[in-house]
């Protein structure tokens, strides 16, 4: 018989094997986004398609707003509906990722108190359903792109980077969020409103060269800017140009707030259970 | 090795409680005050970094005192004591679930830890998809639950219903399905919470039978119950804990009678006597002692060959018409067994009864009622003596009682090797015809 693993409890002590514990639960990880994938659009009628109306309607309005109302100019020659969407498809990922984390460990509750597993499974798994949504209105973009006849170039291919870009982005503020939610509630109604103020605070019915060159880089403090203008570069391709010292200051922000957000969850992910 | 040991575990909570209101009227004055003592308190915790705590008045409390134990490879303890007790915490405390404040444990080998039957369960999922959403919570690989999936439908007795949103589920069909999922795990080390207190009776001799299973292929079982028989059955040695303390590791029975005496001598005068602590003023009727007697002396332990004798104190504050008194003998489990009311003797529940003697004035009085010998199996019993009237139901209960029944001959054992099974003996005229001589 092999010596069973040694496991040690003790105040304060911090677990050697944290994040092998990580991955030794894996498996939760993908049964808790597919639970929440598969329960989201159950008893409702028209089910998946709401995570494709809900964008389309937006962009709609955003393009006859900005666009038509307001004629605010595009990005280069491409159409502004399709200017417009592909900020909307980073925003909405990001904002869904953002509350639906912040609430994840409130919402699981019942799980924190009655089993033990690596609390960060919780929230990053909220994320990724959030993604199954980013992936659904995509198919949205490629039928923007044919209805305008629109060929995207080679920056296309670095798409995937600024998918993980917006990824780190809503995880780092979802983290911090939801481990203080648990203690202070008050943060559950803060969300809400960070989410509807940063829809007009981010260059997503517009194109972020309508904002002044000398308060471009205070403007790109906000995470999402960098997140968005990175996606307009990669789909709209040479219509548009990426502001590079905004795009980097953006990237700092992200990991600052990873590092905050983690650091947070780890200090407080022991006591979840008695706060909870 | 042992598999699991325990060294000064303690653990306390933070609570809150609101002082007792004194004044008579609230004042909007004093309520504003308050709530800015409040507000600024909170304030201060959240700039410490403290958790916020509701209520007035902040107190530390200690679930778990300088608890100690080992439990050895292979063992099956059982944990019990009274609600509150700490049983919860320690469990919590042992799955990792939340954090000790003080003290140290090591464990030796896999923990599965089952606190609740079904946790996770999302009620919009199927009963297939919940299988494998609950397995992975109790850390379960999707591999593990296929391999052993028709064992557990088997287990559960819910073919039928698989495809089905667990939400359509009878409450019964839904606790059957994730107990049997939990069932399946397969750990070094299973912590369980209470678990048997859910779903019928035949179910719950299933769980029973498996736990014990599990108990002899050898794992380490950890059991928190107030089923006394199932600690009693299943666990080898067991740990009372009274207000957060522990006393020394023992044999489950010895400790379960310990558990039991304590639960009685909360409210024990002398050996067998049982008197309230408060009473209801405005109740006609109220029951003031209860004593139990063996032989001439008070006690709480009886021969199953001998008579146990009731003596009901009670007080007619009062008069109310057909008032009555009763009792009832349930099993530690809170299964009644049997119910007596001072009606019965009178007869039918008819003119007897309005015209009885406890309506008549304003009185002190006994009653005397006798539990014949050879009715009680082996075992512990919990005792209620209640007042009624009619159309007004109860008005007064006494609970709490406990007794113990024992066999100092032979009777509940033989001619079988362990105990007579059943809660009631019942001594039934057999008759033996020999009808027909085969050579």
């Amino acid at each position: 018989m092999t010596e069973p693993q040694v496991l040690i409890i003790e105040p304060g002590l911090a677990e050697r094997d944290y994040w092998r514990d990580l991955w030794r639960y894996r498996e939760l990880f993908y049964v808790l986004a597919w639970r929440d994938i598969s329960v989201r659009y159950k008893q409702t009628i028209i089910g998946l398609a709401w995570a494709l109306l809900r964008p389309f309607l937006t962009m709609l309005v955003f393009t006859v707003v900005f666009g038509k109302l307001a004629k605010l100019p595009t990005e280069g020659a491409a159409p502004y509906a399709l200017m417009v969407f592909a900020g909307l498809l980073p925003w909405q990922f990001f904002s869904t990722a953002l509350s639906e984390s912040s609430n994840s460990l409130i919402g699981n509750a019942n799980l924190i108190s009655k089993v033990y597993f690596p609390r960060l499974i919780v929230p990053t798994a909220a994320v990724v359903v959030s993604f199954v949504d980013f992936l659904i209105s995509f198919a949205i973009l490629v039928g923007l792109m044919l209805w305008y006849q629109f060929v995207p170039g080679w920056p296309i291919l670095t798409l995937p980077l600024f998918v993980l870009m917006a990824f780190l982005a809503s995880l780092g503020p979802g983290l911090w969020i939801t481990a203080l939610n648990v203690k202070y509630r008050d943060f559950r109604y803060i969300i809400p409103f960070i989410v509807q103020i940063g829809l007009y605070v981010s260059p997503v019915g517009f194109s972020t060269s309508v904002v002044p060159d000398r308060w471009r880089l205070l403007y790109s403090l906000n995470p999402v800017v960098g997140v968005i203008d990175g996606f307009r570069w990669a789909i709209l391709g040479g219509e548009s140009t990426l502001y590079l010292p905004g795009f980097l200051l953006g990237w700092c922000v992200i990991v600052f707030f990873l590092w905050l957000g983690i650091r947070q969850f780890r200090g407080m992910e022991k006591s979840f259970a008695d706060l909870i | 090795m042992p598999a699991i040991t325990v060294e000064n575990l303690s653990k306390s909570y933070v609570v809150g409680h609101n002082t007792a209101q004194t004044e008579r009227y609230t004042a909007l004055r004093d309520v504003l005050a308050r709530n800015a003592r409040n507000l600024a308190r909170k304030t201060r915790d959240m700039v410490h970094g403290r958790a916020i705590v509701q209520g007035d008045e902040v107190e530390e409390f200690w679930a778990l005192k300088d608890v100690s134990f080992e439990v050895k490879r292979g063992e099956t303890l059982g944990i019990i004591g009274r609600n509150g007790a700490g049983k919860s915490t320690l469990l919590k405390v042992l799955s990792r679930i939340t954090e000790p404040t003080k003290g140290r444990i090591t464990i030796r080998g896999r923990v599965a830890s089952l606190l609740e039957v079904g946790t996770g369960f999302h009620p919009e999922l199927t009963g297939r998809e919940n299988m494998f959403l609950n397995g992975a919570i109790l850390g379960m690989t999707r591999a593990e639950i296929r391999r052993r999936f028709d064992e557990i439908v088997a287990f559960a007795e819910v073919e039928r219903f698989l495809d089905t949103p667990v939400k359509r589920y009878s409450s019964g069909m839904y606790v059957r399905l994730a107990f049997a999922v939990a069932a399946h795990l397969e750990p070094e080390i299973l912590v369980v919470d209470e678990v048997l207190a859910v779903g019928d009776a035949q179910f719950q001799k299933k769980c029973l039978g498996k736990m014990g299973d599990v108990a002899k292929e050898g794992r380490t079982v950890l059991f928190v119950s107030h089923n006394m028989e199932a600690v009693t059955n299943l666990c080898q040695s067991a740990i009372l804990l009274t207000q957060g303390r522990n006393q020394e590791k023992g044999e489950a029975k010895g400790a379960v009678y310990n558990y039991l005496s304590t639960l009685s001598l909360s409210s024990l005068t002398s050996n067998g006597q049982f008197c309230r602590e408060r009473t209801k003023p405005e109740a006609a009727i109220i029951i003031t002692r209860v004593m139990l007697v063996d032989g001439d002396a008070p006690g709480v332990r009886f021969d199953l060959s001998k008579e146990i004798r009731l003596r009901i104190s009670y007080q007619v504050c009062k008069p109310v018409r057909g008032g009555f008194l009763g009792f009832q003998v349930k099993t530690v489990l809170g299964l009644p067994i049997f119910t007596s009311t001072n009606a019965d003797v009178a007869g039918a529940l008819g003119d007897n009864v309005v015209s009885g003697e406890l309506d008549a004035v304003v009185h002190y009085g006994e009653a005397d009622v006798k539990i014949p010998a050879y009715q009680l199996n082996v075992g512990a019993y919990e005792l209620h003596v209640a007042a009624f009237a009619p159309g007004r139901g109860l008005l007064d209960l006494m609970a709490d009682i406990f007794f113990d029944v024992y066999d100092s001959g032979s009777f509940a054992s033989y001619p079988f090797t362990s105990a007579r099974q059943g809660v009631v003996l019942l001594r039934t005229p057999w008759i033996i015809h020999k009808t027909k001589r085969i050579d």
